[in-house]
């Protein structure tokens, strides 16, 4: 079978409807009667409610009920665990606190939810936030991670002993052994920082409540519908049946709108079945920054330990993870974290420790990159290090490091975040970074330019990385794929899209099987009442796991319409072709029928069918991996840091990514300049800087520096392709892959522009201030 | 609550004509008045660019002005542009060069650049860049939006010329 689409540079199916603005966003649903919600929010980071008074707020004309906690009734309790401990590690501690739907007795980081207004106008329901009364009693707030976990911090949760979270440690070899025998070691200390998840959309929930239908309808700026249905039926006493989630057009994921059963997702439902009337709640851009879950902080304690000819003997990460003040996303974090610290590399000898803090600060769970960027960011820091003390290239070294095509598949026998050991299915890792060597002119720039623009009193840089990136967990994805009697195609999948081109791709895939065109197929994600069964988008997996759920789907399909055509034409199905919407004979192209004909035969009005025949062309097919297929890549940028204002300037960004088999190279390159553009602002423009009391002092975008289109650079990116035994497409994840490096990239290059002042980057984000303190009373060597 | 105010808005050709409180943010006006949706509120502080509309032909943020304060004026947004069987050459562009993702911040984007284009029918990278670094894209890292310019500036005809 020609493939016609799958690995073509396909312009999207949905876009027509974007551009025009008729695409429908959450916010785009207006109902009849629909009431607004609001939320009032802690201003403390870690207090004692003492009262909270809201009779003023309901007198507020307008204003249809305010709640606290006192009136959830039975609703009140913490919310579901999302991902639960790893249970195939030994020794694993994990001590579950999940936020509650509104704060009772104390708040724990600011921004939490402690009264829900309903109002017939958002405009009133905001009004009336101000007229509630809280009496807080302030308690002292732990801000810092490493503070948090000293014997006489505060108890954020008060029924533990400890603000300890979770303790895994994990062993591949034995790390002290390699140590023994090593040439080198090189210990230092890591930080990384918040950042934001920035969706250009914040999150909003509308729910409409049917009561003659008994029949809930959720619109949900969700990437997980189906959990979130399932979830939120067993929190209202619905059966599954009863409760519709619809992720429409949504404006950005990355991760938090993975949604997590926060106050909002359970109050606005909730709230509809109180009043049997719709609700709409829409967050606020001040609101995304303190109530929307963030990611990043953790400190490592990282050694390297190598021979003197730079070879990598061993590894050991201890480090502490800032999970905020509630878990419900579990280890998910560290756990990709302790899969990605040893990079691209043949480490045989392994130690990792995480300890988990809570900390009085907005709940952590996963943001484009999921804990990969600060495991790389040690990985490629140490390999770095050790190679400016041992005197050998860079790029040499990581040469003589990379996990050699051989071994593959190369077990790490860790656990990673899907609880299986890490098993790294494929790939060539040595590709990727010759080609980024060659496509940045690494050894002209070393020679020639750098030295000879040094000269001139510029100081620029180059930097360059390799990566992993595992993608494409279980459990599972399925799909639906109906040939209607119009010929056209229909293809129903649970997973949520939100800008990854999903109604492309996915068509791609299935127009290839059964001989259409790309923009015949009509592809349905994100809503419950199309498909039943799924998980979501995250973690890198719609392209592996649904695209082969879809696959599997659209296969069966084709061997439904060829059985059929077979009896129809009188023709052996070996002499028959799907194309141009038909099955034709294949040397006699006008004995041909059309797949709507097919269709309307297959589903008959009158007369007997033969046993054993489903009804129409259709079928339904699901996908689950063995275990994750893992991505790789290498980037290299050449930096300009101004010596006076210490801004950056990229002059040039060289991404090689391989993710397996490509189904779309245009959509590909846009994930990765996406990716790339995020990193951008972990590494030098976005930190969430709170102060000694937990506040954040930047919630606005106006502090908060999402990089511009002057901020980003021109990316020139290259492709290398090993497919992934693990699926029948070969595919593998590519929506991280963009983000996760460029910290480390960043340091590198940094550090290389500024090589005479004997700096190492220990630590991102940067920013100019941040830099220009670290150059302080560095001696700048002669 | 507040008086309500009578306005008469021109909004892509069509005169509205509504009631409203004056503290009505013009972005809430288009989207929940008229039910224009193809604006989109990213930050109400006037930073992201999402609710950038055509305000008498230059380009603002609907999220810092008041609807009261368009009273006689004319307003153009993303649904006055083509249509999704004709798409206007810069949507098209855009459409080509894959310059949109989530499509959240893309009407903006549009608004943005349809004055900047007409001023400057061909504009180097660094000019588009700088035109629409008031617009904040989560997405597509800005290249394919960049591409999509240029292949525009190659494709729409010059209104200067004529």
């Amino acid at each position: 079978m020609a493939e016609k689409y799958v690995g073509q540079r396909i312009k999207r199916n949905e876009d027509p409807r974007l551009l025009t603005g008729r695409a429908l966003f959450v916010d785009d649903v207006e109902l009849h009667g629909m009431l607004h919600a609001a939320f009032l929010r802690s201003d403390y980071a870690h207090a004692r409610l003492v009262s909270v008074d809201v009779s003023a707020a309901r007198n507020r004309p307008g204003v249809v009920a305010v709640y606290t906690a006192e009136d959830l009734g039975d609703l009140w309790k913490p919310g579901p665990l999302l991902v639960p401990a790893p249970h195939s590690v030994e020794n694993v501690v994990f001590h579950q606190r999940t936020q509650v739907p509104l704060a009772k007795d104390k708040v724990r980081y600011v921004g939490e939810a402690i009264a829900v207004v309903f109002a017939e106008s958002r405009y009133i329901a905001e009004d009336a936030l101000a007229d509630i009364w809280v009496d807080y009693e302030p308690l002292e707030p732990v801000v810092d991670m490493e503070r948090a976990l000293d014997a006489d911090a505060p108890l954020i949760h008060e029924d533990l002993d400890s603000n300890l979270c979770a303790h895994l440690a994990q062993e591949k070899g034995d790390y002290q052994a390699a140590r023994e025998q090593a040439d080198l070691i090189v210990s230092r200390r890591f930080l990384v920082d918040r950042g934001a998840a920035g969706a250009m959309e914040n999150r909003g929930v509308v729910a409409d409540w049917d009561e003659k239908a008994q029949h809930l309808t959720v619109w949900d700026t969700t990437q997980a519908p189906i959990p979130i249905r399932n979830g939120l039926a067993g929190m209202l006493g619905l059966s599954a049946h009863q409760v519709r989630v619809v992720a429409p057009f949504v404006g950005g994921g990355f991760g938090p709108k993975i949604m997590m059963f926060l106050s909002e997702e359970v109050l606005v439902p909730w709230g509809s079945m109180q009043f049997k009337r719709p609700v709409k709640w829409i967050e606020d851009r001040q609101e995304n920054f303190l109530a929307t879950t963030q990611e990043r902080g953790q400190v490592h304690d990282a050694e390297m330990a190598l021979t003197s000819d730079g070879r990598i003997l061993g590894v050991r990460d201890v480090f502490i993870h800032d999970t905020g003040a509630y878990d419900p996303y579990g280890m998910t974090i560290p756990l990709n974290t302790q899969s990605h610290a040893m990079g691209a590399y043949d480490v045989p000898n392994y130690y990792t420790e995480v300890k988990v803090a809570f900390t009085n600060k907005m709940i952590v769970t996963p943001v484009r990159g999921a804990g990969r960027p600060q495991g790389i960011f040690v990985a490629e820091r140490l390999l770095d290090i050790a190679a400016k003390e041992l005197g050998i290239d860079r790029v040499g070294i990581r040469r003589r490091n990379l996990i050699p095509p051989e071994k593959f598949p190369y077990n790490h026998e860790i656990i990673d975040q899907a609880f299986a050991p890490l098993v790294l299915d494929s790939g060539n890792y040595r590709l990727a970074l010759d080609q980024a060597v060659k496509r940045i002119g690494y050894e002209e720039f070393i020679k020639d330019e750098q030295p000879r623009l040094r000269a001139e009193g510029k100081r620029v840089g180059l930097g360059i990385v390799v990566f992993i990136e595992t993608t494409g967990i279980g459990p599972y994805e399925g799909a639906r794929i109906t040939v209607e009697t119009s010929g056209k195609i229909s293809v129903a999948t649970g997973v949520g899209t939100q800008g990854q081109g999903h109604f492309t791709s996915f068509a791609q895939i299935v127009a290839d099987q059964l001989g259409v065109d790309v923009r015949d197929v009509h592809l349905v994600t994100g809503d419950t009442a199309e498909f039943h069964w799924g998980t979501g988008t995250f973690a890198s997996r719609g392209a592996v796991v649904a695209a082969n759920a879809i696959h599997a789907a659209a296969v069966a399909v084709r061997a439904k319409t060829l059985k059929l055509a077979s009896k129809v034409l009188e023709t052996p199905e070996e002499e028959l072709e799907l194309r141009d919407g038909e099955v034709r004979v294949a040397d006699i192209p006008r004995q041909s029928i059309g797949l709507g004909e097919l269709a309307v035969l297959a589903n008959p009005l009158r007369g007997a069918v033969e046993p054993g025949t489903e009804p129409g062309l259709e079928a339904t097919d699901y996908f689950g991996p063995q275990y994750g297929a893992t991505a790789n890549g290498a980037q290299a940028m050449i930096v300009e840091v101004d010596p006076e204002t210490m801004m950056i300037e990229i002059k040039r960004h060289v991404v090689v990514e391989d993710c397996g088999t490509v189904l779309n190279p245009l959509i590909v390159e846009g994930q990765v300049h996406g990716g790339v553009a995020l990193g951008i602002g972990n590494s030098y423009y976005e930190k969430l800087v709170y102060d000694e009391n937990g506040q954040l002092l930047n919630a606005s975008l106006a502090d908060y520096l999402i990089p511009s289109a002057t901020e980003v650079p021109r990316m020139e990116v290259g492709h290398e392709v090993t497919p992934s035994p693990l699926n029948p497409l070969g595919s593998k994840g590519a929506g991280e892959a963009g983000a996760i490096p460029v910290p480390a990239l960043f340091a590198q290059a940094i550090e290389d522009a500024l090589a005479d002042y004997d700096l190492e980057v220990l630590e991102t984000p940067l920013s100019p201030n941040r830099l220009f303190e670290l150059l302080q009373g560095k001696e700048k060597a002669e | 609550m507040s008086d309500l105010y009578e306005v008469s808005v021109t909004v892509n050709g069509t005169v509205y004509q509504r009631s409203v409180e004056p503290r009505l943010l013009l972005s809430d006006f288009l989207r929940h008045e008229l039910g224009l949706t193809g604006t989109h509120v990213g930050c109400e502080h006037g930073v992201c660019g999402a609710c950038t509309v055509l305000f008498d032909g230059e380009p603002v943020r609907s999220c810092l002005m008041f609807a009261v304060q368009a009273n006689g004026h004319q307003v153009s947004t993303v649904e006055g542009l083509g249509t999704m069987e004709e798409l206007h050459p810069l949507q098209q562009a855009f459409w080509e060069a894959h310059a949109v993702q989530c499509g959240f911040c893309t009407p903006g984007v549009l608004m943005t650049l349809l004055p900047f284009l007409e001023e400057n029918p061909t504009p180097s990278e660094e000019e588009i860049r700088e035109a629409i670094s008031g617009n904040l894209c989560r997405c597509t890292g800005y290249q394919h939006i960049v591409d999509a310019v240029l292949l525009a500036a190659e494709k729409m005809p010059s209104q200067g010329d004529c």
